[in-house]
């Protein structure tokens, strides 16, 4: 069964008080190198049928109105998995 | 005047918005997310608490409840509608007022009681205040912090639509100090802070004349209850 992954983050402007905390428990444990951290959210959406136009359609919009609020969040990555698109939508039905 | 307060999976102060209801004078009618009956309502309340744990977005699950098709429309007709804290967060993943709320800045939850400026007393929930009034009323939240973009923030200034604003400290972050904003209409209210605790003496945040005694919150209900007596 097709996976697709779908990867939110926060805006890149705002502030991540999540990443900023994590940042600050590197820093103390003498992680140095590492200057900045940012949490975000990975989806993971299993599909029972096939990867076709319609459903990419349907789950760019879920990705942008669902799982993602556009006001403080981005949506960073739609993985639709290795299954190929289909030619044509309508031979699957 | 009936007014349905909302209960979701995780609303944590339906009944304390239940009881300032009936302590203003009006009528609490409870409403289950589930429903999409508003039981002829005149006004509706969006309690705070942690709908679905807050899992995905604070209030962005509870925003997809059945219930919700009836709020947006009777709001977008003219019902007064008030979003408490988690109520607050739902209005904007619904879209009835704009901005969004993310963690507080200093990454922990805040209790207190939080001194308010009262700016736009034209509203349904706010005519009985007066502009530039300060209140105290209590704020406890861990995602409170008021966002948006500069033009969102310029408009909902330059229309007068921010509601109340923080005095003294900022306490989560908030853009602009912007404590609760509403709709162009005035009839959509959400704000972080919690009106309905503060509305019987014993009960509410300290005040200069005694402890416990403050009852500032009170005046958001029975505004909503005189601007329906004055409309009838």
């Amino acid at each position: 069964m097709p996976t697709i992954v779908v990867d939110v983050m926060p805006k890149a402007e705002l502030l991540d008080p999540q990443g900023k905390a994590v940042a600050g428990a590197l820093s103390r444990t003498g992680h140095a190198a590492i200057s900045s951290v940012r949490i975000g959210k990975r989806f993971e959406l299993t599909v029972d049928g096939p990867v076709d136009d319609e459903l990419r359609a349907s789950v760019q919009q879920i990705a942008d109105e669902i799982l993602s609020n556009s006001v403080i969040e981005d949506v960073v990555n739609i993985d639709f998995g290795d299954a190929e698109p289909a030619a044509d939508a309508s031979t699957e039905a | 005047m009936r007014i349905g307060v909302i209960t979701f999976p995780g609303s944590l102060d339906d009944r304390d918005a239940q009881r300032a209801v009936r302590l203003a004078g009006g009528e609490p009618v409870a409403l289950w997310h589930g429903s999409h009956d508003l039981e002829g309502v005149d006004a509706l309340i969006l309690p705070g608490g942690f709908s679905y744990g807050d899992y995905l977005r604070c209030g962005a699950i509870a925003s997809l409840s059945p219930i919700m098709t009836e709020v947006v429309d009777a709001a977008n007709s003219g019902m007064p509608v008030l979003g408490i804290c988690n109520g607050f967060q739902m209005l904007t993943e619904a879209h009835l007022l704009e901005g969004g709320l993310i963690r507080n800045d200093h990454g922990s939850f805040i209790c207190r009681d939080q001194v308010l400026t009262v700016e736009n007393a034209a509203t349904a929930w706010t005519s009985d205040f007066e502009a530039g009034q300060q209140i105290t009323i209590p704020l406890k939240n861990g995602e409170g912090g008021f966002i948006a973009d500069a033009d969102t923030l310029d408009r909902l200034e330059g229309e007068g639509r921010v509601a109340f604003r923080y005095v003294d400290v900022n306490p989560n972050g908030s853009m602009r100090d912007i404590a609760g904003i509403t709709n162009a209409r005035g009839n959509v209210v959400g704000l972080m802070p919690h009106p309905e605790h503060a509305v019987e003496p014993g009960f509410g945040p300290d005040t200069a004349a005694a402890m416990r005694s403050g009852v500032d919150g009170l005046g958001f209900f029975t505004s909503v209850i005189r601007s329906a007596l004055v409309e009838a």
